[in-house]
């Protein structure tokens, strides 16, 4: 610790960081635009001067820019020196002699960093008087408006967009005070992370295209600290609603897992919870009946017939476990095919009995050589790709660190490391959105590329298993692997189940315990299908197939499926016949989809939005979500549906338990790989200091007591909350919430996004009390390893045939973001992916129609060439609307 | 009275062949040096007391040692020919009549420092330089001088020509580098100094074509004879240049220190007929007037800035009692606002802020509290308060001319009219 004085007063600090950022992390107000602490300084905006003085005695000082200097033992500095308060006013006066003065209209007013700082620096009164420059607006696509005269040139969105997000049709252009950001032409951002330029624009150049559509001030917002539901990872995201409906999400900061970005699928795939696409009703047979109607049918069919329960990867524990409980053990079944189940099985064993501990998304960005087998991130778990694009900055930052630049000198770390890029090698089906910054990538069948890591595992450890007759080539290349894996200090092997190889996953597997028998500090990620896949295999259920046959031999006649659409997990023909032989199927979920068509019985669940629960993403850490709406309609959590089916039908057990709180409890002490998810959050009893509820409202919420004059002027008592210890008002503590509980950021003087400083310890790390979530599969490193030995035979192409992969889309292959209007804009055709050799063997061009069949399901498609996939394989993009499910991989054979 | 740099320009307005330049003692002094310790010549250089002709006058052998000599390859030297500072042409002289001897104090300079890889960064208007130094440096390929092994002493070194595309930000050292990289001109922040991490990251040194130029006299001549050519403390001759509404204006090679009196009165021939002297920018745009009570004050360095100016590149700019002070600042400050790379706040907004208050003074619509808002900007875009010099530089004829012709502005102001 060193010692620093700011204005006379000695403060403890940590040396070596920026004065910026050591002064925010003492908690003092310093005004700042081109700083952000996951991007680091550029020295640009000069909003951040202070004084710096030599020693003691020395009473002039020299005005410098806070962002730029290190922290050091003794220094001396000051803030308040009227010098540095009149430059920074001075620099607010200079940036508002072009930005436009039009706050009333602008969607950021009132939630502007720029307006912040404007009133923090105390400029008020303007003396510029000629005309202000003005730009042209783009239109960028689905996602991002585009206002480019509110623009005070910090260069935060190109150094994110491009620098950090390695995006490439987006910049900066022009020169003097006629700067530009934008693209190059007019066109749809084709970066999978533009939605955070929203949220790294510290005015409103760059706005939420969807909160526009139905436009709120963020303050009018109830919003909840929630958990995105689209992918495996559990960013943080925070909800808020209005009127009812859903109109934004934004990033929660989150230290371990999506720092202060979230992806494009995350922040926009929310529309879903608006959409026409709702079950906002119960149906019995067609027709709209009400609560007490539902549950007695449902309770009589319950008591008359043979029931199964099937649950879903992307319901809540909570849910999960309420149907698992109210069919009995033995009828509950996970609801994902065979070979999904199996694959997220796996991971669960790998994570749970293996010797090589997960490490989390921050982990990741500090990895030093990564390998990847199997996953194409950027479309099946997007930040974990954004992770990955930080950690090839590693190796060569020690370059850096060698000439004694601070890591957080952004643009002169940038040209110490130039092109060099630390090692990341990408074993995928076909090209993916990381191979610009891939020190190899190797482009195979999964078997091949199972092959590839047994082999790099047996390099490494010669107890590991042998690949015999591999080729000189993929021999060479597990050898440049293993060089990189050894000479880094933080390998990190990346897999999971998109390949649905289980031998891709072993093989990773058996990669991370060779090196950990090196005695490495490896870490091992894997990532699964569902925002809840490691929770529901941790859980437990029969395979989804049981399902079928229980009924198919007439065990069972009434089937339960919760938030799962069948037609996702199974063939379309399998389903029907099921469905069909079923005498009552009642579907509880949110949204409509090919199940529910065929429901006697339909049930409105709520959506995440309308639900509180508790996932376990691929990390093994079970993170809560907070109801952010009271549904006016009969929309409630699937968990309370089946508590009030399960009193209906006097279910002993399950009558006992009233809310979140119960269920959750009951979890945590029963099954002992949950042990602890009742410590994700505070008890629902449980109040702030001064007694209170923490409010989903911030004390601005304006409308209350007349949005609902119109149904009654008396203004209606607010809905309780009996889940959590959170409010529905804008009455409650305002003091800091726990971390968990945090629904939005705010902190007097800073009404934006950047008040994230707040709540922070340090400015960039964790949260004050630590990040949320419990880590429920921490491993033991002295477990003995257990190498997989069974290695898949060499891949042989068959002629006429093609062995079909899945290939995935970050928009479109995830079911309920493609719901979301502004998603479903950027969702692509189908199509099958094949060689261009192999398309031109078979006299057939790109976009021509290619016929085949997997199994009994017939396809139509145009083609899509690819000059990387291997010959005799193809992809086909799972997932889309236009393409059916199909179990893969699997021989499809061409039609004649 | 020596004058090392030109001595040799050809009246012809020709440059010198490599064989002309080899006769005039050309390539001696790197027979010299390949015999030397690379630390040997930063010493010598040092000794010399060469400062920086490109306006910061830092001591260039100083600069060299920064330079870590066991820095494991590529390093760079680069020569700044980005001639841009308005009111500036002696680098224009050296580069189109001298070439070999620029390419010489190159090769000596990257010796010194071991580089192995050189740069001419050129500035885009100047054709015929463009085409003196293409041909030099294949000369100087062909007859051993560059490329690999240099005469037998296992000391290699490329050098290639490139041509700015006309910003004045890249003559700012750092913004050519980035532009040098193919970035945009935009300066970089020190530290990290370019000797440590410079050109892609790597050690490099950019210096002036005139201190390039005066490398291989001093390698041939010593230290002390170098310091000697000087009428004062700074050492060596001196590019002089004057323009402006002067008889006859041009650049001249002096001892440094001459004084701006024998400039404008004897070597530039006196005012025009009718014209009196007001003022004048000692060392290009971005320097402070000097006036007439500065007449003697001897142009170098110290003496320079002990009158509250800059030597900078010790090219004069005129100013006469018949053009309007107000219009030739509004006029600089036209170009740097122009010509600033809209990377800071300052430099990007504060300086069409001036220019506006300055084109409103001058077509007569100024008010009184103009003149404080320009005092405001004179200070609040000085040194340290910009990210680079741009605008600091900028600042310097305002600040002064507000201080020497203040009574014009105030005419402007009261009249409503330009009274010239």
């Amino acid at each position: 610790m060193a010692t620093l004085y700011i204005d006379n007063k000695p403060h403890e600090i940590k040396p070596g960081n920026s004065l910026l950022e050591t002064c925010l992390s003492l908690g003092f107000d310093l005004p700042y635009f081109c700083w952000h602490p996951a991007l680091g300084s550029v020295g640009a905006c000069r909003q951040c001067a202070v004084k710096v003085f030599k020693d003691a005695d020395d009473k002039k000082g020299r005005l410098m820019m806070s962002c730029m200097e290190p922290a050091t033992d003794n220094q001396r500095i000051s803030i308040l020196d009227k010098d540095a308060v009149e430059f920074r006013a001075g620099v607010i006066e200079w940036l508002m002699t072009n930005h436009p003065h039009d706050c009333p209209v602008c969607d950021e007013g009132g939630s502007c960093h720029l307006q912040d700082m404007t009133v923090m620096t105390g400029h008020a009164y303007r003396r510029f008087q000629y005309k202000k420059r003005t730009h042209l607006n783009q239109n960028l696509g689905p996602f991002i408006n585009h206002e480019m005269n509110r623009c005070i040139q910090c260069y935060r969105c190109v150094r994110f967009y491009n620098d950090y997000a390695g995006g490439t049709d987006f910049g900066v252009f022009a020169s003097k005070a006629n700067v530009y950001f934008g693209r190059h032409e007019e066109g749809t951002l084709e970066s999978e992370f533009s939605g955070n330029l929203a949220e790294v624009c510290p005015t409103g150049v760059f706005t939420d295209k969807t909160l526009k559509q139905h436009y709120t001030r963020k303050w009018d917002l109830t919003m909840s600290p929630s958990i995105c539901q689209h992918c495996s990872l559990g960013c943080n995201i925070i909800a808020g609603e209005r009127y009812g409906d859903l109109r934004m999400i934004t990033n929660r900061y989150h230290g371990e897992i999506n720092g202060y970005f979230i992806c494009d699928r995350g922040r926009y795939g929310y529309e879903f919870v608006n959409s026409e696409g709702r079950i906002r009703q119960p149906i019995l047979h067609q027709h709209v009946v009400d609560r007490e109607k539902i549950l007695t049918e449902v309770s009589v069919l319950l008591k008359n017939s043979k029931v199964i329960g099937i649950g879903s990867p992307r319901a809540s524990l909570q849910s999960n476990f309420v149907l698992k409980e109210l069919v009995g053990k033995a009828h509950f079944y996970q609801g994902v095919s065979t070979r999904e189940q199996s694959m997220d099985e796996l991971a669960l064993a790998i994570l749970k009995d293996g010797p090589v501990r997960t490490p989390s998304m921050k982990e990741v960005e500090e990895a030093d050589a990564v390998l990847i087998l199997g996953e194409d991130l950027t479309n099946t778990a997007p930040m974990l790709a954004l992770a990955i694009r930080q950690s090839i900055r590693q190796e060569p930052m020690k370059e850096a660190a060698k000439i004694s630049i601070p890591p957080w000198n952004d643009a002169a770390v940038r040209e110490v490391i130039q092109d060099k890029k630390g090692p990341l090698y990408v074993a995928t089906v076909a090209e993916t959105k990381l191979d610009d910054v891939a020190t190899s990538t190797y482009r195979a069948a999964p078997e091949e590329m199972a092959r590839l890591g047994f082999a790099v595992a047996h390099l490494l450890d010669q107890t590991a298993p042998e690949v015999i007759g591999l080729n000189e080539a993929d021999l060479a290349l597990a050898n440049r692997i293993v060089h990189s894996l050894l000479s880094a200090e933080r390998p990190v092997i990346i897999s999971g189940s998109s390949c649905q190889s289980e031998s891709v996953m072993k093989a990773a597997a058996n990669v991370s315990w060779a090196l950990h028998k090196k005695n490495k500090n490896v870490g091992i990620v894997l990532t699964v299908p569902e925002c809840n896949s490691l929770g529901l295999a941790m859980m437990g259920g029969n395979p989804m197939e049981a399902a079928f046959q229980a009924v198919e031999n007439g065990e069972a006649d009434t089937v339960i499926i919760m938030e799962n659409d069948l037609y996702r997990h199974s063939s379309k023909t399998v389903a029907d016949k099921f469905i069909s032989r079923c005498k009552n199927v009642i579907v509880l979920d949110h949204s409509h989809h090919a199940t529910s068509a065929n429901a006697h019985v339909l049930i409105p669940a709520g959506t995440f939005a309308e639900a509180d629960g508790t996932l376990v993403n691929n990390e093994g850490r079970a993170q809560r979500f907070f109801q952010v709406q009271e549904s006016a309609n009969t929309i409630k959590e699937s968990w309370r549906w089946l508590l009030d089916i399960g009193a209906a039908s006097d279910n002993a057990r399950i009558k006992q338990w009233k809310n979140f709180d119960d269920i959750t409890v009951t979890i945590a002490n029963e099954e002992k790989l949950f042990n602890g998810i009742d410590k994700v959050s505070p008890p629902s009893d449980q109040r702030m200091a001064d007694g209170q509820r923490v409010p989903r409202q911030p004390h601005r919420y304006s409308g209350r007591t007349s949005m609902l004059a119109n149904v009654n002027v008396s203004e209606p008592k607010p809905p309780e909350d009996y889940d959590s210890g959170m409010s529905y008002t804008m009455e409650g503590s305002r003091t800091l919430p726990p971390s968990s509980m945090i629904p939005f950021f705010w902190s007097p003087g800073w009404n934006s996004v950047q008040s994230v400083n707040k709540y922070q310890k340090e400015v960039g790390t964790a949260l004050r009390d630590g990040d949320p979530g419990v880590r429920l599969l921490e491993t033991n490193s002295d477990s003995p390893v257990d190498y997989f030995k069974e290695i898949p035979e060499k891949f042989r192409a068959i002629k006429n045939q093609l062995w079909i992969v899945s290939v995935y889309h970050i928009f479109g292959s995830e079911e309920l973001s493609a719901k979301s209007a502004s998603v479903a804009q950027r969702v692509p055709g189908s199509y099958l992916l094949i060689h261009r050799n192999d398309s031109e063997a078979l006299k057939l061009t790109e976009g021509e129609i290619i016929e085949f069949q997997i199994k009994e399901q017939q396809y139509r498609l145009p083609i899509k060439w690819s000059d990387s996939i291997a010959q005799g394989t193809a992809g086909l993009p799972i997932g889309l609307n236009s393409v059916p499910y199909v179990d893969l991989p699997a021989w499809g054979i061409l039609k004649k | 009275m020596e004058k090392p740099l030109t001595q040799h320009i050809r009246k012809d307005g020709r440059p010198l062949t490599l064989k002309e330049y080899e006769a005039v003692g050309g390539y001696q002094a790197l027979r010299k040096i390949l015999k030397m310790t690379p630390k040997e010549v930063q010493v010598l250089v040092k000794e010399s007391n060469l400062r920086g002709r490109g306006g910061a006058g830092f001591n260039t052998g100083l600069k060299w040692s920064f330079v870590p000599l066991n820095a494991p390859k590529p390093k760079y030297l680069i020569a700044n020919a980005d001639e841009m500072e308005p009111g500036t042409f002696k680098d224009r002289i050296l580069l189109e009549n001298t070439p070999h001897q620029l390419i010489e104090g190159m090769i000596l300079s990257a010796y010194a420092i071991q580089a192995n890889e050189s740069f001419v960064f050129l500035r885009w208007a100047y054709k015929t330089a463009a085409a003196v130094i293409t041909n030099a440096i294949q000369e100087a390929y062909q007859a051993g001088y560059l490329g690999n092994n240099i005469l037998g002493s296992g000391f290699d070194l490329n050098m290639h020509l490139h041509i700015g595309v006309g910003r004045y930000m890249c003559g700012e050292e750092t913004a050519l580098l980035n532009s040098l990289e193919g970035k945009r001109a935009i300066p970089r922040a020190k530290p990290p100094f370019p000797q440590v991490s410079g050109l892609f990251g790597r050690p490099t040194i950019v210096n002036n074509v005139e201190t390039l130029c005066n490398i291989p006299h001093i390698i041939n001549n010593g230290a002390e004879w170098f310091q000697k050519l000087s009428h004062t403390g700074d050492a060596g001759t001196k590019l002089y240049g004057v323009s402006g509404k002067v008889k006859k204006p041009g650049a001249w090679e002096l001892p440094m220190g001459t004084t701006m009196r024998e400039l404008i009165e004897e070597h530039a021939g006196g005012m025009q007929d009718g014209l009196k002297f007001r003022g004048a920018l000692p060392g290009g745009a971005s320097t402070d007037f000097l006036v007439s009570e500065h007449m003697d004050v001897p142009m170098d360095y110290t003496s320079v800035a002990a009158a509250g100016s800059r030597l900078g590149t010790g090219t004069l700019i005129v100013l006469d009692d018949k053009t309007c002070p107000v219009g030739f600042v509004e006029n600089l400050q036209h170009f740097f606002a122009q010509e600033s790379c809209g990377f800071c706040t300052p430099c990007r907004e504060g300086l069409p802020w001036v220019e506006k208050i300055l084109e409103s003074i001058d077509s007569g619509e100024g008010r009184h509290e103009d003149l404080e808002l320009l005092e405001y900007h004179t200070k609040a875009l000085s040194p340290g308060h910009t990210f680079c010099a741009l605008a600091p530089g900028a600042m310097e004829p305002l600040q002064s001319a507000l201080k020497y012709f203040r009574e014009d502005f105030e005419t402007h102001i009261n009249e409503h009219r330009c009274p010239y």
